[in-house]
């Protein structure tokens, strides 16, 4: 194990050290996971648009090669610039290199889950460039100094009182003002300097259109609209599998991505870009980072379908209760702990074990992701690649030594119901991780085994 | 038509009243039912550990003892996932896996489908949670998970409607888990717990008497969890309430 492995259940104990913000947490998730079910089953054609876009993802991850070539033909003849970044620090090399022969000083960036993932804005920090993040959520946490803990809502773990704390510190507003309505205007004049001052623009990039070669991204503050008309500068990040085939698959997405994320029929701002506004540039950053290796291994390639709308988070009972952070990666919840370990095992080996194996996950996917499926081949996996803990292993040879033998398994069981019988204090204090929290059940005298002998086959007395 | 009546482990030891109601349930509708000798556990428990490899030797164990029957019934429906969904690895090139996994129920499944059970002379006055595994829902799609979008219906739920008195109560989350999870039940013991007082809690406010589900190990965490709190809800399996036990009879 490296020594960078974390331990996610260590993490969610912490978080839910406090059960008053702990159940605030799962409620504000749960009420986005009703506005979605609200939105969704009044589409009689969800599952249709579901099996659509799935298939639609799998055929262009299928062909993905031959898709980027025509995405940066046509882009390219609308006059974009398109560049190609094998992991993070070439990305992040590149993004750099144009910023500074445009001598760029101040950068307005949109919510970019890719950028986060290649830790642009340290990078580019260090290379003396300011960095703003636009939207209100990520401009939260990044004035707070840590990362986002959700890829739609980054700043869902944090209360309006800690808002109002850290806008009175930063950004000059009444000292204990919590109005929301108070605090967003201060900090949307704040931002508007920051337009106003910027050299350059920074985004993702939610779908890539390979026949038009087009990039569509979807906000709901317009945030990025603003940071790449002002300054004459658009660097769109993107990862390989935001690639659709066509303009009009682009509507199946387009209903799914919403509608998913945050329970609205569709984002307020969906812009599309062909190419560069009069005398600006775009340029185009595609990013592999492991998404070729991932789409050759056929066990977890279905996790490139993803579109990063977050329902899988919001509907996980785990995620909802333990925060963001517990994951420690950028991408946290149940699509996190996919496409972490399976890059990573090592450092990510509890993530896959995050989890209870319900399935929500699995059904609310807008792209039908098998998630719940992976995390539980994961956990194989993480196995033979020498992660799991030497005793949870030894745990499970010698339980299935005694259940593949049923003398042994007749043996060990009639010990366990007598020894609980005669001494029902053992199990249920605070050394026993079952008892902590939970009786034991009280043992029978006989096992269904003996009673069928004696009452069925009218063995034994 | 005879029937192999499968008894996880779990309930083999510590809830052997629950086999007997689901053999007694079965055997009141005249079905044959016989229990081969040698049975210990699916191999659920190493599958979800990540342990794939020691699971193996119970699959073929699993499919030597029930091949021979034309169902196999079993009171959980994460067990029968687990034979149903998950033994590919192990079973998939073997010639009688195709023909176990289709026979295979969980009893709820096997009384409305097999069985068409349509009315139950059964009296029991009481207002039930029905907790909806989620192995049940998702895995054997016993019922319509609120995720998605299509027609509600649940089999359990089904029966117990036919239930004379009987009220099932309404949760603010029909379906969210439980937290048992197998291991992370033990792994992750803080969510896991903190979900299942949750439910206990939408339990409460729905003025549960009496909180029943398919799959025993969904229940003893839910039970453990009320026991240590002293809450006034009972719990049982449905194969108890579907045998006609009352909850005073039941300790679980």
């Amino acid at each position: 194990m490296t020594t960078k492995s974390h331990d996610h259940a260590a993490k969610a104990k912490q978080f839910i050290s406090n059960p008053e913000k702990a159940h605030w947490h799962d409620e504000a998730l749960w009420f986005i996971r009703e506005k979605r079910d609200k939105q969704v089953h009044s589409l009689p054609e969800w599952e249709r648009l579901r099996e659509l876009a799935s298939q639609i993802k799998a055929h262009t991850i299928s062909k993905l090669g031959s898709y980027l070539v025509a995405f940066e033909e046509q882009a390219t003849a609308l006059g974009a610039q398109v560049h190609w970044a094998k992991d993070g620090e070439e990305h992040n090399r590149i993004v750099h290199g144009i910023l500074k022969n445009h001598g760029v000083q101040r950068v307005v960036k949109s919510k970019s889950m890719l950028t986060e993932e290649c830790h642009l804005n340290p990078y580019l920090e260090k290379q003396g460039i300011e960095v703003v993040d636009t939207d209100l959520g990520e401009r939260i946490v990044q004035l707070r100094h840590e990362p986002p803990s959700h890829i739609v809502l980054p700043a869902i773990h944090i209360k309006k009182e800690e808002v109002g704390e850290l806008f009175h510190e930063h950004l000059g507003t009444d000292q204990g003002a919590t109005d929301p309505d108070y605090l967003t205007e201060a900090a949307r004049h704040h931002l508007r300097e920051k337009f106003m001052e910027a050299d350059a623009g920074i985004t993702g990039v939610n779908f890539a259109i390979a026949e038009t070669g087009g990039i569509v991204i979807c906000t709901n503050e317009g945030n990025a609209d603003l940071g790449v008309s002002l300054p004459k500068l658009h660097i769109a990040c993107m990862g390989l599998e935001k690639l659709i085939p066509r303009m009009e698959d682009l509507s199946i997405f387009i209903r799914l991505l919403a509608r998913s994320a945050t329970g609205q029929p569709i984002t307020t701002y969906t812009s599309h870009f062909h190419g560069p506004i009069a005398d600006g540039e775009l340029h185009i950053v595609l990013l592999d980072n492991g998404r070729s290796a991932l789409r050759l291994n056929r066990a977890f390639s279905e996790a490139l379908n993803c579109i990063r709308c977050g329902a899988c988070m919001n509907t996980c009972p785990v995620y909802r209760r333990s925060g963001g952070h517990s994951y420690s990666a950028t991408v946290p919840g149940p699509i996190g702990s996919v496409l972490n370990p399976v890059q990573d095992a090592g450092t990510y080996h509890s993530l896959p074990f995050a989890c209870s194996l319900c399935g929500s996950c699995t059904d609310v996917c807008p792209v039908k992701i098998p998630l719940h499926h992976q995390l539980l081949a994961l956990r194989n996996h993480i196995r033979l690649k020498g992660h799991l803990a030497w005793g949870k292993k030894m745990t499970m040879t010698l339980a299935a030594g005694v259940l593949g033998s049923p003398f042994l398994f007749r043996f060990f069981g009639a010990l366990a119901r007598r020894v609980l019988k005669t001494f029902p204090g053992l199990m249920n204090n605070r050394f026993n991780t079952w008892g902590k929290q939970r009786d034991l059940p009280t043992p029978p005298v006989t096992s269904f085994a003996s009673w069928y002998k004696k009452n069925r086959r009218g063995d034994g007395a | 038509m005879s029937v192999g009546l499968f008894i996880p482990c779990y309930i083999d030891q510590f809830y052997p009243d629950v086999g007997i109601a689901t053999l007694e349930l079965l055997e009141q509708f005249g079905v044959k039912v016989d229990f081969p000798e040698g049975q210990t556990c699916c191999g659920q428990p190493m599958t979800n550990a990540g342990c794939v490899d020691d699971a193996r030797p119970l699959a073929h164990r699993f499919l030597h003892l029930f091949k021979a029957y034309d169902y196999v019934v079993a009171p959980s429906a994460s067990c029968v996932a687990m034979v149903r969904h998950h033994y590919e690895s192990h079973l998939g090139n073997h010639p009688d896996y195709e023909s176990l996994k289709v026979k295979t129920y969980e009893l709820c499944e096997f009384l409305v489908e097999v069985l068409k059970v349509e009315t139950l002379d059964l009296s029991f006055p009481y207002r039930v949670g029905l907790h909806e595994s989620c192995h049940g829902l998702r895995e054997l799609r016993m019922g319509q998970s609120s995720e998605l979008v299509g027609t509600a219906f649940s089999k359990s739920r089904q029966l117990l409607e036919l239930i004379d008195g009987l009220e099932i109560t309404t949760l603010k989350r029909p379906d969210e888990c439980c937290g048992f999870g197998g291991t992370f039940a033990v792994n992750q013991e803080a969510v896991s717990c903190m979900m299942g007082l949750d439910r206990v809690a939408d339990h409460e406010q729905a003025d549960t008497q009496v909180l029943t589900a398919t799959d025993m190990s969904c229940l003893m965490h839910l039970d453990g969890l009320i026991r240590r709190q002293k809450k006034p809800i009972h719990v049982m399996h449905i194969a108890q309430i579907l045998a006609g036990r009352k909850p005073a009879e039941v300790t679980a």
